[in-house]
């Protein structure tokens, strides 16, 4: 990178905000994708919105390529700087700037955290249900760009369900304003949601104006085993079948509670095949109503055991099983490659059938944990970046996985994104039409790919 | 540390949200994440060991919230001491090191007698007039720090006042032996007397051996990993001439490199076994809470926990101080935001890297007074020190005190 276009990439954040030592370099490379690295050429810290079109009018001048970063926690390698390039980190953009009572919206800067957002709202009553897994700490530009899902995803849907408006600087680094505080809004084509999930191809949120909801006033949390993981796959459809819409419907496989018990010792029993952890919510009496509902299914489907929290202590620790099932795993093993093939939540029972197979045949050991409620299952392969031969397999095994995904009707990712991760499976998935009008689209944002190339295709 | 602590990182950033220097930051390098990748980086020889990769691991706490936080197990801030330490041991000490970590810090008796000076400099009005005509400002500004972190001294430090077998009050329960921090002793000794206090009224006869050296976390943090071998295997033979059922500590910090002894001294299982019978004092008072209880009278004050690292991220334990002040009635407590966030002491960390511990120390300040409280409780005396300093400064009805200076309060009533 030139001396010169450094320089005046520093005058405008700042040097305090420039990073250009080899040692930062380093660890800005990866995100939270395994395997994955590539070094930027700076790292910027813009502080308001002003620096970030600046940034980005300079580098799109220049043809040099830039790469969006919140926490870095993107599982597809998105934050990743493929080309090297610029490194933009949206993080000093961190204001909550409205929480609008009248209209139920709030509008943020891309940097806020989304918990923080949660607190701020729930203070007050309201609700933002969008929880990934990384939610202490993803930001809520990447939750945009990434249409990031969570555990609330049945009920509540994900993050496209609740963004409004945006603010988005495009490469150029004009601003573009899209929706707002207004429920109804036709006019033109829907770019706010093309922004969504565009993994941040397309322009860089610097406003977001979601909606927000009535806090649920109560929830019941429970916890059920199935000696036989048909019965539990079974007892999800049936749940939804009954017109009971549960807040959060999460599922452990035998690989998964095997892990739990032996790192957490939380009490459950080795001969299960499957544990269920499902949660109502919402006004005090449907909550009773759903939760007698689900007992009656679970039990007319043989399971072996069945728990109802009595307290809000009580809750958490049967969420415990579910809440560590990712570390349990993790600890086993070095390299953790998670994944988040996802299919219509009737196809979980042979999808799961195929994800057990599938580890048999390729000699893997991958416990698999999810949202069973909405079909995004999280197989989740333990093994070590050192032993070549079997990260080779795990790619065959996710490979047949991502396949069987397509077959089911269902898709390659349900909330991590394509990023560099899933580049080689999309064609698969949306067909030379899809690509060829997606790069259509990005052609019309970004004629020249400069904003974070090497990405979804 | 073993190479493959390193690849257990899945560099998921769950530890972000709780650095300290993360937060203030928001840079990678000053992240868990950052500097677990910075030495494997190292290991891997793409950077090399220079001014600036140490610039970075340096500004670690070592508060291991990181640790708590990762979903791997994986502990960066211990890792990242560990490297220092080695890389340390390649150079050796400097002559200041060697005067400090070796010729002071093992011997307890040139240590009180270093702090005599102290004593007289405060006693005699020195302190006023040095402070009131402002000299230190003549002086590094370390220097200046250390001054005024230090609150008045007892007339005596506690090892020289304390029998070496306090009897048990009432029936006998059992023998503990009692480990006297440094700092304890020489600045806190009144918490620390309110401490065997404690123990003996519950019925325990406590020990302790005069001849008992430094925990060694000193030379830990001045990565001199021989000096810290040396005082381990020397304290863990020395209390193992004691029939002892616990080891208790009032010092956070202490207490958790005693139970890293077994970890420190790989190989000698009686440092296991030494390691495994230390507990904190709010562990065995916890223990006792019934009793306890029987002996606390109302105590009308609104108080707020401060977790400290040693005690809360590096030994586990968070529900026995709370346990313990439910205990006593009248008792308004209240639980400040982020508790077991660090205060930015962290051993000489508020000497070395003065403007990232005030930063941190701001955050926690401002925490406490929004709870209102009237007593910060906590048990380590870093954070006592700190904290100290910082609301007699901004709040000065704010009272600063040990958990067992409180339950001694409210026994006294």
């Amino acid at each position: 990178m030139e001396p010169s276009f450094i320089k005046e990439l520093q005058n405008i954040v700042g040097k305090e905000h420039t990073l250009t030592d080899r040692e930062s370099l380093a660890v800005y490379g990866y995100d939270a994708t395994p395997e994955l690295e590539s070094k930027p050429g700076i790292v910027l810290l813009p502080g308001n919105a002003e620096e970030m079109a600046r940034i980005m009018t300079l580098c799109y001048g220049n043809g040099v390529p830039l790469t969006p970063r919140g926490s870095g926690t993107n599982l597809s390698g998105g934050s990743i700087a493929a080309s090297g390039g610029v490194v933009m980190q949206t993080s000093r953009l961190n204001r909550i700037l409205e929480i609008d009572q009248e209209n139920l919206t709030a509008t943020v800067e891309p940097g806020v955290i989304t918990s923080t957002l949660h607190r701020a709202v729930e203070a007050i009553g309201l609700f933002y249900p969008p929880d990934p897994g990384s939610m202490n700490i993803s930001t809520m530009g990447g939750n945009v760009a990434e249409n990031a899902g969570g555990l609330r995803g049945l009920k509540y849907g994900v993050t496209a369900d609740y963004v409004m408006g945006l603010s988005t600087i495009l490469p150029q680094g004009d601003l573009l304003v899209s929706g707002g505080k207004a429920v109804k809004d036709v006019a033109g084509y829907n770019l706010t949601q093309l922004l969504i999930s565009s993994e941040g191809t397309l322009g860089i949120f610097s406003q977001i104006t979601v909606k927000l909801v009535p806090k649920p006033r109560t929830k019941k949390t429970m916890l059920v085993h199935f000696p036989v993981l048909e019965q539990a796959a079974l007892t999800v459809s049936a749940i939804i079948a009954a017109r009971i819409i549960p807040a959060t419907l999460e599922f452990l496989d035998k690989v998964t509670i095997k892990c739990v018990e032996d790192y957490a010792h939380v009490g459950l029993p080795l001969d299960v095949d499957a544990v269920l952890l499902i949660e109502v919510d919402g006004h005090p009496t449907v909550v009773e109503e759903e939760a007698a509902g689900v007992r009656e299914i679970c039990e007319r489907h043989g399971c072996s055991f069945f728990q109802t929290a009595a307290t809000p202590q009580e809750a958490l620790k049967l969420a415990t099983a579910r809440r560590v099932a990712l570390s349990s795993l993790a600890r086993l093993k070095p390299t953790t490659i998670l994944e988040d093939a996802t299919v219509p939540r009737s196809c979980i029972a042979p999808m799961l059938k195929f994800i057990q197979d599938t580890a048999k045949r390729y000699d893997l050991t991958i416990g698999t944990f999810g949202h069973a409620g909405d079909g995004n299952l999280h197989p989740t392969c333990l093994t070590d970046e050192r032993d070549h031969d079997e990260i080779r397999r795990a790619h065959l095994a996710f490979s047949d996985i991502f396949d069987k995904a397509i077959e089911l009707g269902g898709t390659i990712t349900g909330e991590h994104g394509v990023g560099i991760a899933k580049k080689p499976y999309l064609p698969r998935l949306v067909g030379e039409a899809g690509l060829r009008v997606m790069r259509g689209i990005k052609g019309a944002f970004d004629p020249k790919g400069v904003l974070n190339p090497g990405k979804i295709f | 540390m073993e190479y493959v602590d390193l690849l257990n990182c899945m560099r998921c950033g769950m530890c972000l949200p709780h650095c300290p220097t993360y937060k203030e930051t928001f840079l990678e390098t000053a992240s868990p994440r950052g500097r677990v990748a910075l030495v494997r980086k190292i290991q891997d020889g793409d950077l090399e060991v220079n001014e600036r990769t140490l610039e970075y691991l340096t500004l670690c706490l070592d508060c291991q919230a990181c640790a708590t936080a990762c979903p791997c197990g994986v502990n960066a801030g211990e890792l990242v001491a560990e490297f220092k330490c080695e890389e340390k041991g390649k150079g050796g000490l400097s002559f200041m090191e060697d005067l400090i970590l070796r010729k002071l810090v093992p011997h307890p008796e040139r240590l009180e007698n270093a702090m005599v000076p102290l004593r007289l400099y405060q006693r005699s009005g020195l302190q006023t007039l040095v402070r009131s005509l402002g000299i230190l400002k003549m002086f590094p500004p370390a220097l200046g720090r250390m001054e005024g972190l230090l609150p008045r001294l007892p007339a005596k430090p506690l090892r020289k006042s304390l029998l070496e077998v306090t009897p048990a009050v009432g029936e006998e329960k059992g023998t503990v032996g009692f480990f006297l921090g440094c700092v304890m002793s020489l600045i806190f000794s009144e918490a620390s007397h309110a401490t065997v206090q404690l123990l003996s009224g519950l019925g325990y006869k406590v020990v302790t051996p005069k001849a008992q050296k430094c925990c060694g976390a000193p030379n830990m943090l001045g990565s001199d990993l021989k000096g810290l071998r040396d005082l381990a295997t020397y304290n863990v033979d020395l209390f193992g001439g004691y029939d002892l059922e616990f080891i208790v500590t009032d010092c956070g910090g202490c207490g958790a490199e005693l139970k890293k002894y077994g970890h420190h001294l790989p190989g000698n299982s009686r440092a296991e076994g030494f390691s495994a019978k230390v507990r904190d004092i709010s562990e065995i008072l916890a223990l006792h809470a019934d009793d306890l209880k029987k002996k606390l009278k109302p105590l009308h004050r609104i108080v707020t926990w401060h977790d400290a690292c040693h005690i809360a991220h590096c030994q586990g334990i968070r529900q026995q101080p709370r346990t313990l002040m439910d205990l006593i009635p009248g008792l308004d407590f209240r639980e400040m935001n982020d508790a077991d966030a660090c205060c930015g002491s962290a051993g000489t960390y508020n000497v070395a890297r003065p403007e990232m511990s005030d930063r941190i120390l701001e955050r926690k300040v401002s925490s406490i007074l929004a709870t209102g409280a009237e007593y910060l409780v906590t048990a380590n005396p870093g954070c006592l020190l700190q904290l100290k300093k910082a609301l007699s400064e901004t709040s000065p009805k704010v009272k600063v005190v040990h958990l067992t200076e409180l339950l001694s309060e409210s026994i006294k009533g």
